[in-house]
């Protein structure tokens, strides 16, 4: 039977890639000498099971070159090599190979051998240098003695007493030997006590088995033979020689030292009695597992939940997501719940009465409890901890703090704060990018950190917490600081601010997220990369989020980046203009005023700003942009939504403040396409379709459609 | 339906697998054929939710069962001239086949006709004709009931350069 | 009665390999990711073989072996140690913690069938 070994190469892949990444954090702990004996061996078995897996799917590269590494691993884990920065650093190269090695086989392609044997190389060179053992594993090619010719083979067997204890079966062997050849078995039974003093689970026989070669077969194989007693050699006596022609049957017969087995039987006969003994043996065995049925199942299931919620990084790209089995224990739950107050309320409507109306006032109220619940479960079900997007940090901080001679320290803190995996995915590259920024910014080099009194390590933490509904990401370096004198400076250069402007400090430093603002006076090749703190913020602007930054000179700087939970779901304000009911999402909200015509003002006649406090903010009449017909004109009769969008705030005229609700989000590109100014679209209570409006892309509009602006709050203006 | 040839034509239509079913439709008194594998449901017409900044002829969307569906008034996408929508004017929600995937999109038409078997070799490609439609989204013509009837591509239509070019998305 | 065996290892891959294996030759499979998951099984129910892996977290192969065999009901039953190990040194090990035999890694699915097949009968 062939059997298609193909369709395991996915789950092998996958489970290769957890690997790899406990590997990776393993060897970082080693290195950073944070690691206690379970990690030695937790990334020795790592090694080790991705080299036997890959021998089995017959992945030759990965197997040999995973072999090395096992090897080497082997070792520092026996104690019998120490654990020096040079191998930690040739292992965490090998992490990067198998990767490469891993990607090639899942596109199926053949990889580039280069690289790997480079580290091969490198590895063993490691390997051969501390001590010559690379040369053991040649020891076991036994010699192959020639046998003279025979007609087959004598093997005598004595079981020691407890052979039948690991689990092997003497009638296993005789079958095993009669389907080589022609078997004639002697027994002796001299070892056999009296009854009484006979232990079931004991062996007490021997036998002498003459084995023949017959014509179908032909001659037999001494190694067949050996590999048939292989799991036994250590609990018997074996000899096994050569059975010389004409030795005949009789003088044999005359060596037993038992009459009772005497007679010579064929080899089936002989097998029968030993099968009785075999089969009382199992009755024996059964007996007493009746009595230790079942402790509980529950053991069971509860072992079985161990391994699916483990950590699991790399989605597949069928975009498949592993979910905890608690969370769908949980959601089956709520279902079940729901079916029962579905049945409840149909019943009540079989026949229904104005008297049990509070029963049915009740009875929607938990409807709605079980809505909201298996809504949120439903949502947790996308939910994964932060910490499949933080693992990358630690060997890019190790890398990076290498290559730049810096010494760096990386704390991650909250890596168990669940966000839904789509957001995960597209915070991904941000967090890179101001962690990189950290590095090479922030941090400043050795000499430096003594020189200004603080310690020569830095030390870059990374944090999240959940508040209300967002996720809070805290990148933190305790290095230098934003310079702020040199921003302001940059920006005046740039015609971005004026020296009249007097902006407060959190306004100066906010600049590093204005396009085309790069603070490095050379661009490095860590965070100089063409992509600026600009993409950063209106990367996790797309997202519903916001990014901000606050620092003290000397001291250190914090980014800090607020994200929504999901991307499904959001908490929107419902406005109404004209007949239309939009949603402006909450987290962009600022303040919502009823409008005193004074603070109107038009600027260069077409510009209508509008004074709030002491600022001013552009106007955007939503009806206008949108071109839809208004309830009115008045504007005495409207209200200003205050907005913060990509360029700043603004104030949106709507006819009137509806609900607040969460709403979940549809897309409007799956049957159509993106309309700017529009984020996506919602189903509200009645069934009717709510436009979800999009600040930015919104505000961005509005200036188009009114050209040649320039209000007072430069900073932001669209340059 | 009356015409005694037709019923026997379609008879053989119906057995024969060089034939499709299509569903006609009325718009401005001319007759349309849309193949009927791509009608996904007729319904009645209801208030949509207008997009800003879309072409007149783009109604708005509305709620199918969850998804938001863009809803094209065809009257308006051929420049005919407009009439109320009344008891007869419904929606017919198709399948459109884009390069990129697959969009579900409505059109309103006067009225829904009927459905009928027609035969390839009873279509006839279309001459540069003089009709409400433009040439790029009609794959030919065929006769019912002594009537020309305009086989409509859906995919052009609703694919076509107007549906886009209306807005960039904002970078 | 199909036979029953319990497979034991912690990686998917293998397991499912293992499974997809024997059930294919009519064996009843069931599959435990560690030598806990694999103990907690088996003093549920009984098995006419175990396979485990050598090297798994919680509780490895070696462990596992003995406190199976502690169980009366396990006391003879075949227990087959699937190992990478090519020394001889965790094969005693597992041979001493009472492992009927093993079957080397890497295997493909014929040979683990023959193997069984010569243990089961």
């Amino acid at each position: 039977m062939s059997i298609d070994l193909s369709q395991f190469k996915q789950t092998f892949l996958e489970e290769s890639d957890e690997g790899l990444d406990v590997l990776e954090s393993g060897l970082l702990a080693l290195d950073s000498g944070t690691a206690d004996d379970e990690v030695i061996h937790a990334v020795f078995r790592a090694a080790h099971s991705i080299k036997g897996g890959a021998g089995t799917f017959s992945l030759t590269e990965i197997a040999s070159f995973t072999h090395v590494m096992e090897t080497l691993l082997d070792e520092m884990r026996d104690g019998r090599r120490a654990i020096s920065k040079e191998a930690i650093n040739v292992l965490l190269n090998s992490v990067d190979v198998l990767r490469e090695l891993l990607d090639a086989a899942r596109d199926d392609v053949s990889p580039e051998m280069g690289r790997v044997n480079e580290v091969q190389a490198k590895l063993e060179a490691v390997l051969n240098a501390g001590n010559d053992q690379a040369t053991e594993a040649q020891q076991d090619a036994e010699s192959e003695q020639k046998e003279p010719e025979s007609d087959g083979w004598v093997i005598k067997f004595h079981p020691h007493e407890h052979m039948l204890r690991t689990g092997n079966d003497t009638v296993r062997m005789f079958k095993e030997l009669a389907a080589l050849g022609d078997l004639e078995n002697q027994v002796d039974l001299s070892g056999l006590p009296e009854f009484e003093h006979m232990d079931p689970e004991l062996s007490y026989l021997s036998w002498t088995v003459h084995l023949k070669n017959n014509e179908q077969q032909g001659p037999i194989d001494k190694a067949v033979i050996e590999e048939i007693f292989e799991w036994v050699e250590d609990d018997c006596d074996l000899t096994i020689e050569p059975l010389i022609s004409q030795a005949d049957d009789t003088s044999t017969s005359e060596r037993l030292d038992s009459p009772q087995a005497a007679e010579t039987q064929t080899a089936a006969d002989n097998v029968t009695p030993i099968t009785v003994e075999s089969d009382s043996q199992t009755v024996l065995s059964k007996e007493p597992a009746a009595g230790v049925q079942p402790p509980s199942r529950t053991q069971q299931s509860v072992g079985a939940q161990q391994k699916p919620a483990s950590r699991k990084k790399k989605v597949t790209e069928t975009g498949s997501i592993r979910v905890g089995t608690d969370k769908i224990d949980s959601l089956i739950n709520m279902v079940g719940e729901l079916v029962i107050t579905q049945s409840m309320l149909s019943q009540m409507g079989e026949d229904f009465s104005m008297e049990k109306i509070e029963d049915l006032r009740e009875g929607l109220a938990q409807l709605e409890r079980n809505t909201r619940e298996l809504q949120e479960s439903v949502m947790r079900i996308r939910m994964l901890p932060i910490s499949f997007s933080f693992q990358r940090f630690p060997r890019l901080v190790h890398d990076l703090s290498q290559k730049m001679n810096k010494k760096i320290e990386l704390k991650m803190l909250g890596e168990q704060t669940e966000l839904d995996k789509t957001v995960m995915e597209k915070i991904g590259d941000p967090l890179v990018h101001l962690v990189r920024n950290s590095l090479d910014h922030g941090i400043e080099d050795p000499q430096t950190r003594l020189a200004a009194g603080k310690s020569e390590t830095g030390t870059i933490t990374l944090n999240a917490y959940h508040q209300g509904g967002f996720i809070i990401i805290e990148i933190s370096d305790d290095g230098a600081g934003l310079p702020r004198d040199k921003l302001l400076n940059k920006a005046i250069e740039k015609g971005l601010v004026t020296e009249q402007d007097n902006l407060p400090d959190e306004k100066i430093y906010d600049l590093i997220f204005h396009p085309g603002f790069s603070t490095a006076d050379q661009v490095s090749d860590i965070s100089g990369r063409g992509v600026g703190m600009d993409v950063v913020r209106k990367n996790i602007k797309e997202l519903g989020g916001n990014v901000d930054v606050s620092t003290e000179e000397g001291k250190g700087t914090t980014f800090t980046i607020r994200l929504p939970l999901t991307l499904a779901i959001l908490d929107g304000q419902l406005v109404k203009v004209g007949n239309e009911t939009y949603i402006i999402p909450l987290v962009s909200i600022i303040e919502s005023l009823e409008i005193e015509t004074d603070n109107i003002n038009t600027i260069a006649g077409t510009t209508e700003v509008y004074k709030m406090r002491d600022e001013y903010i552009p106007l955007v009449r939503l009806y206008e942009v949108f071109d839809v017909q208004p309830g009115t004109h008045r504007l005495q009769d409207c209200l200003l939504v205050v907005v913060e969008g990509d360029g700043g705030k603004a104030g949106i005229l709507v006819d009137d403040l509806l609900s607040q609700q969460q709403v979940v989000i549809k897309s409007l590109e799956t049957n159509y396409k993106r309309i700017q100014g529009v984020s996506g679209a919602t189903i509200l209570g009645d069934g009717t379709v709510a436009l979800i409006l999009d600040m930015s892309g919104l505000l961005t509009l509005a200036r188009e459609i009114q050209p040649a602006q320039n209000y007072n709050n430069q900073t932001y203006a669209n340059g | 339906m009356s015409d005694i040839q037709d019923i026997v034509g379609e008879l053989d239509a119906l057995t024969d697998e060089n034939a499709e079913q299509y569903l006609t439709f009325v718009l401005a008194g001319e007759e349309y054929a849309i193949d009927i594998l791509r009608v996904q449901e007729i319904k009645g017409w209801d208030k949509v939710t207008t997009l800003p900044r879309t072409p007149d002829y783009l109604q708005g969307v509305i709620n199918l069962r969850g998804t938001i569906v863009p809803i094209v008034d065809l009257r308006k996408r051929f420049n005919l001239p407009e009439i109320d929508y009344g008891p007869t004017t419904v929606v017919i929600v198709l399948k459109v086949f884009g390069e990129e995937h697959d969009r579900i999109m409505g059109i309103i038409v006067d009225a829904v006709s009927d459905v009928h078997n027609l035969k390839y070799d009873s279509i006839r490609p279309a001459p540069e004709i003089k009709g409400h439609v433009d040439n790029r989204f009609v794959n030919g013509l065929t006769t019912i009931n002594n009537k020309m009837v305009v086989l409509m591509d859906i995919d052009a239509l609703m694919n076509s350069a107007e549906m886009d070019e209306v807005e960039q998305p904002a970078a | 009665m199909p036979r029953s065996i319990l497979a034991v290892d912690d990686s998917t891959s293998m397991r499912q390999m293992v499974a997809f294996t024997l059930k294919g030759a009519g064996y009843e499979v069931e599959e435990a990711a560690d030598g806990q998951q694999a103990l907690n099984i088996a003093k549920t129910r009984s098995f006419d073989l175990v396979l485990s892996d050598v090297n798994m977290p919680v509780m490895d192969g070696i462990e596992l072996i003995r406190q199976l065999r502690a169980l009366p009901a396990y006391k003879f039953t075949p227990i087959l140690m699937l190992t990478t190990e090519a020394g001889t040194e965790k094969k005693m090990e597992g041979k001493n913690a009472g492992a009927t035999g093993w079957i080397v890694k890497p295997f493909n699915p014929d040979q683990l069938l023959n193997t069984v097949k010569r243990v089961l009968g």
